[in-house]
């Protein structure tokens, strides 16, 4: 937890920031709209997070909440009836998807960078094919409930994105968490006391995946129908897991500051859109901070006792 | 502890950089470098600035007249069949290209992945299959890419087309494409244009300028005086869509309304909604929305729905859930179209070419809008979501199933 302390002094910042600007932020309403903006990145970090630490990438994500959101709309095309049987299937797809991953990974010992690429360009090819570039069908107002609604005063997303945030911090309180950490901190050492690498590794990547059809559904609810729905989110997540101080490259860092990272990420957005600077500074800052955060754990990795926090 | 406090200095500077570049780039007012740039909050309107920024470096005075005066002219033609009519045709002679039928048509196609040229694509092969004197018609997909097209239009020169029809992907990098084609076979040349006057005829709506000048002039008519505008846009750069914008622009600088923003939104319908929903509450209340295109517009609309506020004035275009939303929410709303009809016509002109009969050199087809009192008539239910309403394809065969739709 003390490692996760920076980001949170930076998000901090980056939220008075914004209240300094526009005063209205700060009032319950204002801030649950952005939470519930960010909870589609927060929930795609946390995936992410699982695959990073355990020393892997997932390029995958974006492409996949695309053909997640296209899927959902030609299936449910406007009808109740539907809803639950095709939000069941977009999980188990998105479980799917990541069990692919982790398995091409792991036994045939493809790197994650080229598996989790080939997905992305195969998942976009496909969602291609077969709309042609226009989505069709219409997604159901009990679909998009979930990302459009809320439950009094709290919108669904929000609550969705508390369980995803318990949920990853006892992951990684558990032994699953501690086994992942060591996988990607040496993975030799860790098969050596008994790790079994290419398990613990193909579930993170399932994580990753059932994180991407989570953020489908809340997106495509938040949003409609679009075959942009997924496009960058995969280097937003991944910017926001290293803003976070999660290593590229595996066994350091917490979930909880991967999440505060893509808060961080989306508060900074939202600061920039304030500040009325155009959205085309977006994959600028993205790269600025990528190769900074990743330059600055390269200098101080040497000198580094290896740690793990939750 | 060395190591913990050194991450955090550095964390700490990257996020003061960002922010501090954020700072002063709206210190200064309104930067020539960023044309189309946003107007931040701290940025006084001096005496006739609108807040619209300066003027696209695609602004063509003369291109915009011709436009303005098309937009409102009588097309010549049958009324009940806008693809067949044009405005302020200058008609040439096409009988030394005059042949005996079957007809072998060939497509070059810029590319078919928005749900435009989908629509249109479909509404082309349909109009193809109307005809038995076209015995063949062979098409190629260039996928949005200008090396691909230009390989496709070489290689349709060998396959003994009587007319080639090109829809380039870009106006400059086709031309010697098309120039190259010209000695060789007919060319017809729509949507787009090319730098040279050698294809047959050139068929396009009335264009860019007319669009944007069709939404603004509606909102500066619904929205009272002083009002806060937003104007959201694709991307930068791109000469159909700032073309869209610079005649906003022009419309908006002659009102009193305060464009209080200009977005760029890459057409995705969540950050559309994001960028709305912040103006929303940094304004409180936004009095009308401009858009270059309708992708988006029903994202916008369900910005303020989602805020609980009234949906302000607003354009969009004429996709089927933009209309769809319109009717149902009771919006004050206008959709001015860019034509998906424009793809009959193609056929239509090579045919007349075939057989000797005049075309026009530029044919003009009507842009018409969708307005309140004609919404009705364009809004069929059963459509896609992102089906076009002015396909002009109602009286194909295979309507609406082709098309997606349900009878």
């Amino acid at each position: 937890m003390r490692r996760a302390l920076p980001i949170f002094v930076v998000l901090a910042g980056l939220l008075i920031a914004i209240a300094v600007v526009n005063p209205y932020f700060l009032e319950p309403p204002a801030f649950l709209a952005f939470v519930k903006r960010a909870a589609p990145l927060v929930i795609l970090a946390a995936g992410q997070y699982f695959v990073i630490v355990s020393g892997e990438f997932d390029l995958s994500v974006g492409s996949l909440v695309t053909a997640e959101v296209v899927i959902a709309a030609r299936l449910i095309d406007g009808s109740a009836e539907a809803t639950w049987p095709v939000l069941a299937l977009l999980l188990v797809l998105g479980l799917l998807v990541g069990l692919v991953n982790g398995i091409v990974t792991t036994i045939f010992r493809v790197p994650s960078f080229i598996t989790t690429l080939g997905m992305l360009l195969i998942l976009s090819g496909a969602v291609f094919l077969w709309t042609g570039g226009a989505p069709r069908g219409a997604l159901s107002p009990e679909f998009r409930e979930l990302g459009r609604g809320s439950l009094g005063p709290v919108p669904w997303s929000v609550l969705i994105l508390v369980a995803v945030v318990a949920a990853a911090v006892y992951a990684m309180r558990a032994g699953f968490g501690h086994t992942l950490i060591a996988a990607g901190d040496n993975d030799r050492a860790a098969a050596l006391s008994g790790v079994r690498l290419a398990r613990v590794r193909t579930a993170a990547f399932m994580i990753s995946g059932l994180s991407a059809a989570v953020a489908a559904i809340l997106l495509g609810g938040f949003a409609g129908v679009s075959a942009q729905a997924g496009n960058g989110l995969e280097f937003q997540a991944i910017t926001a897991v290293v803003l976070g101080g999660v290593v590229l490259g595996g066994g350091r860092g917490s979930v909880v500051a991967a999440m505060a990272g893509a808060f961080t990420l989306e508060a900074l957005f939202t600061l920039l859109n304030l500040y009325g600077i155009s959205g085309a500074l977006e994959p600028a800052v993205q790269g600025v901070i990528i190769i900074a955060a990743v330059a600055l754990g390269a200098v101080r990795f040497p000198r580094r006792r290896t740690a793990a926090a939750s | 502890m060395r190591s913990y406090s050194r991450r955090f200095l550095a964390v700490a500077a990257l996020a003061v950089l960002t922010t501090a570049t954020a700072a002063c780039t709206t210190d200064e007012p309104a930067p020539s470098a960023a044309p189309a740039g946003s107007s931040g909050p701290a940025e006084s309107a001096g005496p006739g600035d609108r807040g619209t920024g300066a003027q696209s470096k695609f602004f063509v005075q003369a291109d915009y007249d011709a436009q303005m005066t098309m937009r409102r002219a009588e097309p010549t033609g049958p009324a009940d069949k806008p693809w067949e009519q044009s405005i302020d045709p200058q008609l040439i002679d096409t009988a030394a290209y005059k042949k005996a039928a079957p007809y072998h048509l060939c497509f070059s196609n810029a590319a078919i992945d928005n749900p435009w040229r989908q629509v249109g694509w479909k509404t082309m092969q349909a109009e193809v299959a109307l005809h038995k004197e076209i015995e063949r018609f062979t098409a190629l997909d260039a996928e949005g890419k200008d090396d691909k097209q230009i390989s496709d239009i070489a290689e349709l020169q060998g396959k003994g087309c009587d007319v080639l029809i090109v829809s380039p992907n870009t106006t400059a990098t086709l031309t010697p494409a098309v120039s190259g084609a010209c000695p060789k076979v007919p060319v017809i040349v729509f949507d787009r244009g090319v730098e040279t006057d050698c294809p047959v005829t050139f068929i396009k709506p009335v264009g860019g300028y007319a669009f944007g000048a069709e939404a603004a002039e509606f909102l500066v008519d619904k929205v009272p005086s002083g009002g806060k505008i937003l104007a959201l846009r694709i991307l930068p750069g791109v000469d159909v869509l700032e073309t869209r914008w610079s005649a906003a622009k022009v419309a908006f600088d002659s009102s009193d309304l305060d464009v209080v923003g200009v977005e760029f939104t890459d057409g995705d319908a969540a950050k559309t909604k994001s960028i709305v929903g912040d103006y929303i509450q940094r304004y409180g209340k936004i009095d009308g929305v401009w858009m270059d295109s309708g992708a988006t517009a029903v994202a916008a609309v369900e910005a303020f729905e989602d805020a609980g506020l009234p949906v302000p004035p607003i354009n969009g275009e004429d996709q089927q859930d933009f209309l769809q939303k319109w009717s149902d929410a009771k919006l004050t709303a206008i959709a001015p179209t860019y034509p998906t009809y424009q793809w009959r016509t193609p056929v239509i002109a090579a045919l007349k070419i075939l057989k000797g009969e005049q075309v026009p050199k530029i044919w003009n087809l009507p842009q018409p809008a969708i307005t309140q009192e004609n919404l009705a008539t364009y809004l069929k239910p059963g459509m896609p979501p992102l089906h076009y309403a002015l396909c002009g394809c109602e009286d194909l065969p295979g309507y609406p199933e082709k098309w997606g739709g349900t009878s």
